[in-house]
């Protein structure tokens, strides 16, 4: 029941994400296909959030790190109705708050102001620290991506968490293995990428993130973890649910003209 | 639009200069094919490398490749670069490596991907540091000029380039004379000093202002560091009034060391047109009107600051 509803979902999200970078002429499609699928199973089957009420001092907070990736948070944002679905279609128009990366100021539901990468776990660790030292008991999810994971400070906010025992902290890495101009192997290569933040003392977990039932087992079982940060390593397509956009650097930073738009969403559509 | 980039004729220019000068290497952060520094990777692989999406420590090992003996052009978008300040202040200036740093998609004239990748206050940064030139040509004749002229200066050099593409506003002919200003419109009434993409709107203001019985001189500021002190002094001392035009933030950039010396002088009046807020995305015409960087905005201030 639950893994339909969030596949239906992810469905409908990819279809706004298309219709999206397709009207705004530029964005990144690559990445918000591959991670999609993670954002929809953490908002509508985990996130203690409100969405009438974004600000709300208790809730859980989502961090996304690679911000270039934001059409599938403001797609989520939409269809959970702390932002009007028809404002998605002024993304990256001038006066818009549909920023071409994520403002904290403009628009509701976006919790830090990313788009330089490598930030964005920093942050998230600062907030799991207020946490714990406020004793309030919301949990912070970050999402970061695999070229992003070649700068440093990923690294430096990798070695606090685990001193700090933020188990409220829970890492989603979306590991699509593809950055803007080639394979991460290639540019900077990660691996052993799992082992790596085992030895940083993270508890680490490795799934298919286009699992719905995987990804929410995953999440579940990171709440229980006692005293250690969890990094989950999601295995990912880049483009996924787009034929021609699956595993293409190419389709990194580029938007489909109108005719490739309506492909990709007639095929999103037909795929079960 | 017509017209080519200046980051495309710098990374073509390198390519060329990579065959003549074999000390030359160039270091970028997964952003080779927006820098164009993938001209250069395709000619010469043994001499390109490829950082990854690690910006401080691309720094670090272009200073290092410096100290070595090498002629290190390191490149990403302006904001990612001199965002690691720190890392450029000890390695590369504080240093003495003779490391170009090369930033493109400068300004608000990138457009749809926002401020985050908007280099805004990159001028002031590097305006900083003691031993740092700062070069930022206004049209592509010119980044190549420059581009030749920074591979032979010795020292740390900063040059700021565009995404958008740029008409010409320099002759074919023309020389690039490192740290002089270059009077591309005579005029009696006032100066207006631009730099980089937008001294084009400088000088389509220009003739706006001339139908308004208007006589603006048009100079263009390619070197922000070391600044034209004698070109200043003489609009200074002989029109008084000099309008600042840039693509940047209102804090540090070319206004801010025009007024440095017009303050020092103790003679003429500048006023600064340039981006005074977090920016945001649209589409480059729009937030050049938005943000009074377009050419009837120039000419607005121009003549607020005539009638002054
Ligand atoms: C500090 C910094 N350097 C460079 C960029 C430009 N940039 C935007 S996206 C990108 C590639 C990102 O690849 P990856 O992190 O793997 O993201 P994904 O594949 O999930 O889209 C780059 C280099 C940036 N946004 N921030």
């Amino acid at each position: 029941m639950e893994i339909e509803k969030l596949k239906a979902i992810a469905k409908e999200m990819r279809v706004d994400i298309i219709r999206m970078l397709t009207e705004a002429g530029s964005g990144h499609p690559g990445g918000s296909l591959s991670c999609i699928d993670i954002i929809v199973t953490l908002f509508f089957s985990k996130l203690r959030y409100k969405p009438d009420d974004p600000n709300w001092a208790d809730r859980d907070r989502f961090v996304l790190s690679k911000g270039h990736c934001v059409p599938a948070l403001y797609a989520v944002l939409a269809k959970l109705g702390t932002l009007p679905h028809d404002e998605l279609l002024s993304l990256r128009k001038l006066n818009s708050r549909m920023q071409g990366h994520p403002d904290r100021s403009r628009t509701p539901g976006i919790e830090a102001s990313t788009g330089s990468l490598g930030q964005g776990l920093s942050v998230a660790l600062g907030m799991a620290m207020a946490g714990k030292t406020m004793k309030k008991d919301y949990r912070v999810y970050c999402m970061i991506s695999d070229g992003e994971s070649q700068a440093g400070q990923v690294w430096e906010a990798a070695m606090a968490a685990p001193k700090f025992k933020l188990d409220n902290l829970c890492v989603l890495l979306d590991y699509n293995k593809i950055q803007l101009s080639g394979a991460v192997r290639d540019i900077m290569n990660l691996e052993p990428l799992a082992e790596k933040w085992r030895a940083f003392n993270w508890n680490v977990m490795e799934i298919d993130g286009h699992d719905f039932g995987a990804i929410l087992k995953a999440l579940n079982d990171a709440e229980k973890v006692k005293d250690k940060p969890t990094l989950i390593l999601c295995h990912t397509i880049k483009g996924k649910g787009v034929s021609f956009m699956e595993g293409k650097w190419e389709w990194h930073g580029k938007s489909p003209n109108r005719e490739e738009g309506e492909r990709a969403v007639q095929e999103i559509l037909a795929r079960n | 639009m017509a017209g080519k980039a200046t980051r495309t004729a710098f990374g073509e220019t390198l390519a060329r200069l990579g065959a003549e000068n074999p000390r030359i290497v160039v270091l970028d952060a997964d952003l080779s094919k927006s820098t164009m520094s993938d001209f250069f990777a395709s000619k010469f692989p043994d001499r390109f490398f490829d950082m990854g999406i690690a910006e401080g420590n691309m720094v670090g090992a272009g200073a290092g490749m410096a100290l070595a003996g090498m002629i290190p052009f390191i490149c990403s978008f302006a904001t990612f670069v001199v965002g690691r300040f720190e890392q450029i202040r000890m390695s590369v200036g504080y240093s003495r490596a003779n490391v170009k740093i090369v930033g493109t998609h400068c300004g608000i004239g990138i457009g749809p991907d926002g401020y985050s990748q908007m280099a805004l206050e990159d001028i002031a940064l590097m305006r900083s540091l003691p031993n740092m030139a700062v070069v930022q040509p206004g049209d592509a004749i010119e980044a190549e000029r420059a581009v030749e002229y920074i591979a032979r200066h010795d020292g740390p050099v900063f040059l700021r380039l565009t995404r958008q593409n740029l008409n010409d506003v320099n002759p074919p002919d023309y020389k690039f004379e490192f740290g002089k200003g270059v009077v591309l419109r005579p005029g009696r009434d006032m100066t207006i000093m631009a730099t980089g993409g937008v001294v084009g709107n400088a000088l389509k203001a220009a003739a706006l202002l001339a139908q308004k019985q208007v006589d603006a001189q048009v100079v263009n500021i390619h070197t922000i560091k070391p600044i034209d002190r004698d070109l200043i002094g003489r609009v200074a001392y002989s029109q008084g009034k000099i309008l600042t035009v840039e693509d940047h933030g209102i804090v540090g950039g070319l206004g801010s060391a025009v007024a440095e010396v017009v303050a020092e002088l103790g003679r003429g009046r500048v006023k600064r047109v340039a981006v005074e807020d977090y920016a945001e995305s649209g589409d480059p015409d729009g937030l050049y009107k938005k943000y009074g960087l377009s050419e009837d905005n120039i000419a607005a201030k121009a003549l607020e600051l005539l009638h002054d």
